[in-house]
């Protein structure tokens, strides 16, 4: 009997979700977008001056997951015991309709064309034996060719500001030389730079580098997207990362798709709907639909569909193949399975630098996207050979707007009194004068560090929660130490009163309780090959070919670059093709 | 259920003769049957659908949260509260009994099925001017295109003798015309098919008047069509708290400087580059005008675009950089500049020119520059959303700054926005904010759905 309650079933409502929501409808199927958390109204919770509120946002965790609900154990290496992550620092998942993607910054790049098949490139340019053993170096088996059209509609989407260098092979202006070609410029001028960017920017030139605008999307001008949706132009409140755009500047879900979606009679979204499974029929090789609990009545439902997609945020995807038996458990020990391989984070370090008191870089003003960067370090641009690390970090000026909570906690140490009169006016120094060089690095993936079920700790669902097993590899501090090093001279020649350089130290663990950075990645990567990788090419399970997994967990390493853009894209590109090859034909789109 | 308030002394007696009228049309007949329903071609409803949708018949007929057309929308009248009624082809409680001709007759006439008289709430001296064609089409769809309810709206409470219509038959009278009369002033002398045509649906089906023309004192518009004087369209009263302005070439208080683009988009979507709907003219848009087809758009903002100005001595607005360089400069020693650049720069910045499209512009906005501050007051204090539109998904909101900001502090930021960017229009006080206080519009999302975005 066939009594299905939608075409396809949508798990999480943040980019990937919606992106695939808004593609499966126009294909003409009913879709029905499940999210756990809450409906979030920009008009309400958004609404100026209130969105502004530090304490309710950023400290209080006004847009992120409810980890008494469920959370991670992490532990560093194999041979500990996790435990759970019960506040959250190190990194920030979103929850509810939007979600990361509500809370984001909005540096919107596109892959490095090298970073997509990372194996193949180094192993041309520097052999084999370069790359470390167990380092599970993969290509993502789809190449910046193929995505382009799809970082290019992603793009249009988001409303992103940027300078191109190069649009059809013709240069156009000063944007990064290193950036790959474009078919198409950006849809909106890039951001004006802050002082602190512009004066980044001068030394960086003078020093040989080649210094551009970061891509935001933070619409430096009022835009209208291909869906209708609009966007208000932004004002460098300085309130992105953690809040929901009053002005309406920052693209969203919320802002830049769902308007179009809610429109569509064949979309329907169900908020406060938390999965707990994905339910197989007996061959473990077809979806029937999802399981999810009504976290408002406590009710579990069922809901049956021809097709599955994926798209809660990167460990979550994990988490629910796992729970569901999609795929096989990785296994490092044997080196088997692909179900939490290849987990990958990013290696960042911030660094500080004061200006003379004359030189005003005011903290307080800034936006998430708002920068200016050199890609000289990053990816392949530069020559590994004797440096015998993979992996890069572009450096940027990333003025995003200190608020003041975050600055009174932030200052102090390193020399600086905690308190007094000394802490005082390094407060004010630091808020006037100060600005922060951020080496954004890769990083790689490895035989032991992976993402299973944990066999103790249970969420308040009572499913076993996920657990990560993380720890930083001298590959990646050695990358970290290399890059950061490059940042002295520079922050020398911007007439520095001081620096404070940040780099990663050898042997120094994963510490869970500072914020690094929120762009986990992998565990279910896309791949040419399913013994090491959970996912073909088009993002299709390979187990069980009408599941559909979208995010950043099909990234095989992690790439300086910030996710969002190349997560976008992916689910275009995946969209795509079920569009013109999957619904004509449903099945596995790549023969294993 | 939205329950609308009645403020000022003339917007209760517009709305009250709205309403009741609209209440008249609808009242059930005396148990006649049915007209034998032949199947009626898909077309013609379609075309009768549009024709209700270009005639706004949702904007007293359909409530939020009631079936639509089966009327319930409150009036609170000092001497009592009304609703307007039911108007699906049921036969006992909407019009299913009404004939063809009955129909018509209401419609362009103001006579209800049993010979009494309308209030003229129901813009019946606009609606006179209807050509047949598209009164058999309203007439098919409002029969066979949506289904019959039996919903009943609230019971009127209005006491004798003031429940009574006949004296409305010396008003009807005297102030409607007859449909042929109508239909030749409205069409007489336009050699432009297009400028007939925007003539026909902004004086006939759209009545745009009923609300921007000034009325007399026995509340009749002072002008029917733009033929019976430059008084048609000038502005009228306040409905539910905001003024309706003058659509014609008023260079700072009516559309003296917007485009025919500039009209047509902000008919199809609320919004254009020179300002954002708001009060009444939201649901007018989103039930109305947006369901017109481009062409049509096109002939109301052209007709409309060649209407003069009514007030011949109003000096054109031109920009007055001054309080722009002042606020570049950091200086806010003017009063109300602080609380500009504090709560209300960021969206429509610094100088006065918004965002076009998102945030309206403040500087050279004829709601801004209007002689009566209400509408501008009344934003300030109660917010206000511009809803999602089908060709503009976006649903803006301007949050309500009552409660954040005092009386002294409202006025001083209005008044600020008023005299800045050459608006050069009179100040407001506090005393005159405190008293639009008392005929505040409902707040900001305090009503309807919430747009989530």
């Amino acid at each position: 009997m066939n009594t299905k309650n939608a075409d396809a079933i949508i798990v999480g409502a943040g980019w990937a979700g919606t992106i695939m929501a808004k593609e499966l409808t126009e294909a003409g199927l009913s879709v029905i977008l499940l999210e756990r958390g809450k409906e979030h109204t920009t008009a309400v919770e958004g609404a100026y001056p209130d969105s502004i509120d530090e304490l309710r946002g950023a400290v209080r965790k006004r847009l992120f997951q409810n980890l008494a609900k469920t959370t991670v154990t992490i532990r560093n290496t194999i041979d500990q015991t996790a435990l759970p992550y019960r506040q959250l620092a190190a990194f920030l998942p979103g929850e509810g309709v939007g979600g990361a993607g509500l809370h984001w910054s909005g540096v919107h790049f596109r892959a490095d064309p090298n970073d997509l098949r990372l194996r193949s490139a180094m192993e041309e340019r520097y052999g084999k034996k370069f790359i470390p053993k167990d380092m599970n170096l993969q290509d993502y088996g789809v190449t910046y060719e193929e995505l382009e059209p799809f970082f290019d509609k992603a793009e249009k989407v988001f409303g992103t500001s940027g300078t191109a260098y190069t649009v059809k092979g013709k240069v156009m202006g000063d944007g990064n030389v290193f950036a790959p070609d474009r078919s198409s410029d950006f849809p909106l001028p890039a951001m004006k730079d802050t002082f602190s960017a512009s004066t980044f920017r001068k030394a960086a030139k003078d020093a040989g580098y080649h210094p551009y605008s970061l891509p935001a999307a933070n619409a430096s001008q009022p835009y209208t997207n291909p869906y209708g949706c609009q966007m208000g132009p932004c004002n460098f409140c300085g309130y992105c990362s953690g809040y929901d755009c009053y002005l309406y500047s920052k693209a969203s879900p919320n802002v830049n798709i769902l308007p179009a979606l809610r429109q569509d009679k064949r979309f329907k979204i169900i908020a406060n709907a938390h999965v707990l499974r994905v339910d197989l029929d007996g061959s473990k090789t077809k979806a029937t639909g999802v399981t999810y609990l009504d976290t408002t009545t406590q009710k579990e439902t069922s809901l049956k569909a021809d097709l599955v997609i994926l798209s809660a945020f990167q460990f979550h995807n994990v988490h629910l193949m796992l729970l569901s038996g999609i795929g096989k458990p990785y296994d490092p020990v044997k080196n088997t399975g692909t179900i939490g391989r290849n987990f990958v984070y990013q290696t960042i370090t911030t660094s500080r630098v004061w200006l003379p008191e004359n030189s005003y870089t005011n903290q307080f003003v800034g936006a998430g996207g708002v920068g200016v960067a050199i890609d000289d370090f990053n990816s392949m641009n530069f020559d590994h050979g004797p440096l015998g690390f993979v992996g890069g970090s572009p450096v940027w000026v990333n003025q995003a707007g200190m608020k003041p909570i975050a600055a009174a906690l932030g200052t102090g140490g390193h020399g600086t009194p905690r308190w007094g009169a000394g802490y005082k006016d390094a407060l004010v120094d630091t808020y006037k004068h100060s600005l922060a060089i951020d080496a954004h690095g890769s990083n790689m993936a490895y035989r032991d560090v992976y993402l299973d079920l944990d066999p103790t700790w249970k969420d308040a669902y009572g499913l076993p929660l996920l657990r990560m097993t993380f720890t930083w590899k001298d590959n990646d501090i050695r990358m970290n130490q290399y890059v950061v090093n490059k940042i002295a001279p520079i922050a020398r020649a911007m007439g520095a009163t001081k620096v404070s350089l940040n780099h990663l130290e050898f042997g120094q663990p994963f510490d869970t309780r500072h914020y690094q950075t929120t762009h986990l990645g992998g565990g279910a990567i896309m791949g040419d090959n399913p013994q090491t990788s959970a996912l073909n090419r088009y993002l299709q399970s390979w187990d069980v070919s009408n599941v559909f997994v979208i995010g950043s967990n099909a990234f095989p390493q992690g790439m300086g670059y910030n996710p969002t853009g190349t997560v976008a894209a992916l689910a275009y590109w995946s969209a795509h093709h079920i569009r013109t090859i999957y619904l004509k034909s449903p099945g596995p789109m790549v023969q294993a | 259920m939205s329950k609308r308030h009645s403020f000022s002394k003339r917007t209760v007696s517009l709305t009250a003769l709205r309403s009741v009228g609209a209440i008249a049309v609808c009242l059930s007949g005396i148990g006649a049957a049915l007209a034998a329903p032949s199947t009626p071609d898909a077309a013609l409803i379609e075309k009768g659908r549009y024709i209700a949708a270009a005639s706004d018949c949702s904007a007293c007929h359909s409530v939020q949260g009631r079936e639509e057309y089966t009327g319930g929308m409150a009036f609170a009248l000092p001497f009592g509260t009304i609703h307007s009624t039911n108007i699906t082809p049921d036969p006992e409680h909407g019009i299913g009994a009404y004939t063809e001709e009955e129909f018509s007759r209401a419609i362009r006439r103001g006579i209800r099925k049993d010979g009494s008289t309308l209030y003229p709430a129901m813009p019946y001296p606009s609606y006179a001017r209807m050509t047949d064609e598209d009164m058999h089409a309203l007439y098919v769809y409002f029969h066979n295109g949506i289904a019959p309810s039996a919903a009943q709206p609230p019971k009127n409470t209005i006491p004798w003798p003031l429940s009574m219509r006949w004296p409305l038959i010396f008003w009807r009278g005297i102030f409607s015309p007859s449909p042929e009369k109508a239909r030749k002033t409205t069409q007489a002398a336009y050699d432009d098919m297009v400028l007939a045509r925007g003539a026909y649906l902004v004086e006939g089906p759209g009545h745009c008047g009923a609300c921007h023309s000034p009325r007399g004192l026995a509340m009749q518009e002072k002008a029917l069509s733009t033929q019976e004087g430059d008084a048609y369209l000038s502005g009228g009263a306040a409905v539910d708290g905001y003024i309706p302005p003058s659509l014609r070439a008023d260079d700072r208080t009516g559309l003296g400087r917007w485009s025919e683009d500039d009209i047509a988009s902000f008919l199809a979507t609320g919004r254009n580059q020179k300002g954002e709907a708001f009060g009444s003219m939201t649901p007018a848009i989103m039930h109305g005008t947006q369901n017109l087809s481009a062409a049509d758009l096109h002939a109301i903002a052209h007709y409309l675009h060649h209407l003069g100005p009514s007030r011949l001595k109003e000096k054109p607005w031109v920009y007055d950089p001054r309080v722009t360089n002042e606020l570049h400069q950091g200086r806010t020693t003017e009063r109300g500049a602080m609380l500009y650049v504090n709560n209300c720069a960021a969206c429509h910045r610094t100088d006065g020119a918004g965002y076009p499209d998102v945030f309206p512009p403040l500087a050279g906005n004829p709601v801004i520059m209007s002689a009566d501050p209400a509408s501008l007051v009344h934003i300030v204090q109660s917010g206000a959303t511009l809803p999602a539109m089908h060709k503009a998904p976006s649903a803006l909101t301007m949050p309500s700054f009552e409660g954040h900001l005092s009386d002294q502090e409202i006025a001083d930021v209005v008044t600020f926005i008023r005299q800045s960017w050459g608006n050069n229009a009179p100040p407001v006080s506090r005393r005159d904010v405190e008293k639009l206080k008392k005929t505040m519009p409902p707040r900001n999302l305090s009503e309807g759905p919430i747009p989530q975005n």
